[in-house]
Formats: C-alpha cells, sequence, structure tokens
C-alpha cells in the first residue's frame, strides 16, 4: 500500500525533496499523554519540580515522541504497511510551545526481489530550524 | 565532576524473560491520540504507529540505573510489517554492549539494548535498538 503522498510521485530519486508534515504546538498536556501511552514515566517529561533538580530550565518532551512524529510522517508519505525501518538519533531537547517539522529527501531509490524501496534521509526541525531528532528511514514502494 | 560507572560490561548478553504483549485496540488509540498522528489506520486503532513498540516494556535482571541520569541517545526500529490490533508479540530486550566514553559531559556509559518481537507462528514483526547513555 503507497500512501497518497509517495504514490502522487512516481519521479521520486535521489536527491527528490519530500514534502513536510508541520505538527502542532507540543503542549504539556501532550507530555502527560504521551507518558501514559507509551509508560515512559520519567518525571523530567511531566514534573517542572523533577526537571530542575536535574538542571534543566523545566520539562522536556519525550525523544520518543519526535521520534513518532517522524513515524507519523512515514505512514503519511508511504502508508502504515510500507514502512521497513526508521533509526534516529536525539540531538536537542524539545521543550513545550515548540513546534516541530518533519522534512526528508531521497537518499536512494532500491530494487530488488522485494521489490523497489526508497532510502531517506528524515529529520524534526524545531521553529528555529534545528534538526532536533534526525535519521534515515526506509520504505517499501510496491 | 566524574561519577563512577555503574554499568559494567559482564551485563553484556543478560536478557529479560520473554514477555507476550497483546495489541490492544485502545491502546492503539490512546497512543495515535498522545501523538496527534493522523494516520487514518492508526486513529481507527486497527494499526499500530510504528514506535509503538516502545510501550512494551521489560526489565533484565541486574540492569538498574537512575533515570534522571539517563540520555536516550539513539533509536532504531526495522520492521517486517506493522503491529495489528488482536497481535500477541513475544519480546525480548537483551544488553547487546555496555562501554565507557569520554564525552562533553565527562566520563559517559553508553548501554545498547536489542529487542526483538515475534508473532505466533514465530515470524519476526519488527526488532529494535535502543542507545542509553548514562552520565
Amino acid at each position: 500500500m503507497i500512501g497518497p503522498e509517495l504514490a502522487e510521485r512516481p519521479d521520486l530519486d535521489s536527491g527528490s525533496v519530500l514534502p513536510d508534515l508541520r505538527k502542532p504546538p507540543i503542549t504539556k498536556l501532550q507530555l502527560v499523554k504521551y507518558a501514559g501511552a507509551s509508560g515512559d514515566y520519567n518525571l523530567i517529561h511531566t514534573d517542572d519540580e523533577t526537571a530542575r533538580t536535574v538542571g534543566l530550565e523545566g520539562v522536556i518532551a519525550h525523544g520518543m515522541l519526535s521520534m513518532a512524529f517522524l513515524g507519523e510522517y512515514l505512514c503519511w508519505l508511504a502508508g502504515p504497511e510500507s514502512v521497513r525501518r526508521l533509526s534516529v538519533r536525539f540531538n536537542e531537547m524539545v521543550r513545550p510551545g515548540d513546534t516541530l517539522t518533519c522534512r526528508g529527501r531521497v537518499k536512494e531509490r532500491t530494487t530488488g526481489s522485494a521489490g523497489s524501496r526508497l532510502q531517506l534521509e528524515v529529520w524534526a526541525e524545531n521553529q528555529r530550524a534545528e534538526r532536533v531528532t534526525f535519521g534515515e528511514a526506509e520504505v517499501e514502494l510496491a | 565532576m566524574d561519577h563512577p560507572p555503574t554499568l559494567t560490561r559482564d551485563l553484556i548478553g543478560r536478557e529479560s524473560e520473554v514477555v507476550v504483549f497483546e495489541v490492544e485496540r485502545g491502546a492503539i488509540r490512546k497512543f495515535t491520540d498522545a501523538v496527534q498522528d493522523q494516520t487514518p489506520a492508526c486513529v481507527r486503532g486497527d494499526v499500530a504507529p510504528p514506535t509503538f513498540p516502545t510501550t512494551f516494556r521489560m526489565t533484565i535482571p541486574g540492569l538498574t540505573f537512575d533515570l534522571a541520569r539517563v540520555l536516550h541517545g539513539a533509536q532504531e526500529y526495522r520492521y517486517e510489517r506493522p503491529l495489528r490490533a488482536g497481535d500477541r508479540v513475544s519480546c525480548r530486550v537483551r544488553v547487546a554492549d555496555v562501554y565507557q566514553r569520554k564525552g562533553r559531559l565527562g566520563e559517559m556509559t553508553f548501554l545498547i539494548l536489542t529487542m526483538e518481537g515475534t508473532d505466533e507462528s514465530g515470524s519476526p514483526v519488527f526488532s529494535g535498538t535502543t542507545t542509553a547513555i548514562l552520565r
């Protein structure tokens, strides 16, 4: 299954820039919900007092939340059945009020016995254009 | 200030028990809602978002550390297929590597954990690699 975004782009090859997916601003409520949904109850994500005791100004988002945004990005691009790999590094902290945008580009198009696959470079950047979470992904095209 | 490393290389190879997780539709929907993921199959709760395996939490005997000192450095997932509501996935997590390295914050311990999930027929569904950094 191919998602609408890539299905309309049969021309994609190395260097092609992928469309952006802009996420709503991160809120403290979202971090509480994500803590509950993911089972990551580290209080540095939900309690300002705890965050300050480890030298932070206040709560920071779960790195995995920004990775989840990139997971959604791949589903949006290629459809959830087509996602084969997502590998990221957590580079910068994300705070409530930050707005992340998922971006990407095609590194390589490969064709093998399993069909065509795209190797992608993907990242989530904040409103200051800093790449907070970045990495590589692979999606199947057929 | 350097902290004494709390983890040592003798942990390498230690594993969790195999734990069977049932992928529940409600849990998928709750996760999807928290992420504000708009993927229709995920919003319906039919298909789990790609990072859903993070909800499969397991412990490895002998592996303990202070949560406040841990940074999540990197994460990888590979998928044979997406997880779907009703799947029963057998998971196990294993210490793949432990090493010390000097960084800008002083001596840091890198902990590499690998995780594998198989379905009821024994076919692999996903695998994951976590890089945790303890300072």
